[in-house]
């Protein structure tokens, strides 16, 4: 004898049913222009807030010697596998310059020497990746805002571009060493949740533009870069670090020079930075959302 | 507030049984109940795709990768084994935590499996967007209903015990535990336990978890130092953050029982429509006139 279904039944039923289309329905909807642009409103209401609450000379929390993380952990790469930046490595970066340009009167190339002369700040802060972890570590550089002020930004100058050495992605004409690349690559598997999103910026390249095709080749290699506003870029706490818990940069954690931007989490902390370059926009930079990660769908501003 | 008596006579035993309509939920405390719903669910959801990203939990300042309190992993065997480590001790969660198929069928080294985490398939930015948009969206619903509470008495009525309710503490809990909900002008309002557990979800859980998350980011630290001297550090706010998830998860879990335990249908009405039956004790009809008036 077959009874009709429950009502509890149905409604199970009716329950599991719901659940999954509502699980596919949202996955589907993230995907959905539209959609993704409402949610990143939350992203948008994060800076705003945030920039209300703290005032441009507002310190992130330091820390004492005894807090120091016994590994710093590198993320990213570790090893970049450039032919140009190993070159340097060899040489223990006595050929490094460093380039200020863009936007300024006065453009700028140092070598690491010249930046050890400049006066320095040293800072324990810990470092917080977007995936979750944190560590402390001492860092010693040069304040950002002494270098910016020597170069003198012109009037339009509203951002600051970080170029590095490391290359995420290969084109066909890299210059590097296949080997290396394999083990940059494998660095990036050891931080799954750091992948990079296929569709989004893809996808826009080749429906959205020709402009992007025209200035760049899919050929050519993706270098890690970010962009920070004037705020960060003058805060006293960004530098331009050469050490690490009192010694030398290691190259796993970014030598010769990497950014220090506190009160931003780790994707913003650009390592193998090779030149510096003030901007009115970076809209046409990469794929023109103002970072390597940031083009992968991250958040511009990096404060949460 | 309106009322409806309904009387009739059971024909059987002759005692009268009487119900009573109650407008129990005002426009608002509904609204704002469901739409709070929604917020948690997507929070919980796209908080464990957030958690993937770095499946292991710490206390203090800082990770400290080799002590985790609680960590998930793959192993390297063939096929791979999902392992959960708590407070040292390992256990086989294969298909679960740590290892657990996706969409396409294939075994992945991921911390809570795609069925729980929005999006399904790991995508830590995506999950960082659903997050923090329906982290406004809590916070601002959960604004509007603390001041409506407020203003209407709704949360006087809802969560402060009364007197005489806190005097029969103990037979209420061995009532409640025992499964036996209070009928007639008891089920007028909230049981003491009730009303205690929604005390502290209100009070103590919902806000303690959104200043676990605000404790995790590094520029709300800059603000507002005392996030980590309240938590002992960033990453016990991260580990805090999550315990917390894990009991809101537990209270929903009670709460949607009861509410099906308790009369699915009239507890499922009140919410969506604000109206709620109250069934009356069933007592011997008076003899001589029959108006059956209810003490």
């Amino acid at each position: 004898m077959t009874r009709p279904p429950s009502r509890r039944a149905i409604l199970l039923g009716a329950t599991a049913a719901a659940g999954t289309a509502m699980l596919g329905g949202c996955d589907r909807l993230g995907e959905a222009e539209w959609f993704r642009r409402t949610l990143k409103t939350g992203e948008d209401a994060n800076l705003f807030v945030q920039r209300l609450l703290l005032t441009d000379r507002t310190l992130a929390p330091e820390f004492t010697e005894a807090d120091i993380s016994p590994w710093f952990k590198p993320n990213g790469t570790e090893d970049p596998p450039d032919k140009s930046y190993k070159a340097l490595a060899r040489r223990k970066f006595e050929t490094y310059r460093l380039e200020v340009d863009g936007l300024v009167e006065d453009p700028l190339k140092l070598s690491l020497a010249d930046l050890r002369k400049m006066p320095s700040r040293t800072q324990v802060t810990r470092h917080d990746c977007v995936e979750g972890w944190s560590a402390i570590g001492k860092w010693t550089g040069v304040p950002l805002a002494d270098l910016l002020s020597q170069t003198r930004l012109k009037s339009q100058a509203r951002y600051v571009v970080f170029h590095c050495a490391d290359t995420m992605d290969q084109g066909d004409d890299t210059g590097t060493d296949a080997d290396d690349a394999d083990a940059a690559t494998s660095g990036g598997n050891a931080n799954p949740a750091m992948t990079k999103q296929t569709g989004g910026g893809e996808d826009k390249r080749d429906s959205g533009g020709q402009q992007a095709a025209d200035t760049e080749p899919a050929t050519e290699p993706v270098r890690y870069y970010e962009s920070i506003d004037l705020v960060d870029a003058f805060h006293p706490q960004t530098i331009l670090a050469y050490e690490l818990n009192g010694k030398a940069l290691p190259v796993a954690n970014g030598a010769p020079l990497r950014l220090r931007v506190e009160r931003n989490l780790g994707y913003k902390q650009a390592k193998y930075v090779m030149r510096i370059e003030v901007v009115e926009s970076f809209a046409d930079i990469g794929e023109g959302k103002g970072g390597y990660w940031e083009d992968q769908g991250y958040a511009w501003y990096a404060g949460i | 507030m309106p009322r409806t008596y309904l009387t009739r006579t059971a024909p059987d035993t002759g005692e009268v049984e009487h119900r009573r309509w109650m407008f129990r939920h005002p426009v608002v405390i509904r609204v704002t109940h469901w739409f709070n719903a929604l917020c948690l669910l997507v929070l919980l959801m796209s908080g464990l795709q957030i958690f993937n990203a770095h499946p292991a939990l710490y206390w203090g300042k800082v990770s400290t990768f080799d002590t985790p309190l609680l960590a998930m992993s793959q192993t390297e065997d063939d096929p791979p084994k999902g392992v959960t480590t708590v407070l040292g001790r390992t256990f086989d969660t294969t298909g679960w935590l740590g290892s657990s198929t996706g969409s396409d069928g294939e075994a992945a080294d991921r911390g809570f499996p795609a069925w729980l985490t929005l999006p399904s398939d790991q995508d830590l930015t995506g999950g960082r967007s659903w997050h923090f948009f329906f982290a406004w969206a809590f916070v601002l619903n959960g604004a509007l209903y603390l001041l409506y509470g407020l203003l209407s008495g709704q949360l006087r009525f809802r969560v402060i015990p009364q007197r005489d309710q806190v005097r029969h503490f103990g037979a209420s809990v061995w009532e409640h535990l025992t499964l036996r909900f209070p009928q007639g002008d008891e089920a007028k309002r909230y049981n003491v336990i009730q009303k205690l557990t929604y005390a502290v979800v209100l009070f103590v859980l919902l806000p303690v978890q959104v200043l676990a998350g605000l404790a995790m980011s590094p520029a709300m630290d800059a603000a507002f130092p005392f996030l980590l001297t309240l938590f002992d550090g960033r990453q016990s706010a991260r580990t805090v953050h999550f315990v917390v998830a894990a009991l809101l998860v537990l209270f929903v879990l009670v709460h949607v029982a009861l509410v099906v335990l308790s009369g699915f249908w009239n507890n499922m009405r009140g919410m969506l429509t604000g109206w709620f039956v109250i069934e009356r004790k069933v007592e011997p009809a008076p003899a001589a006139d029959g108006t059956g008036r209810a003490s």
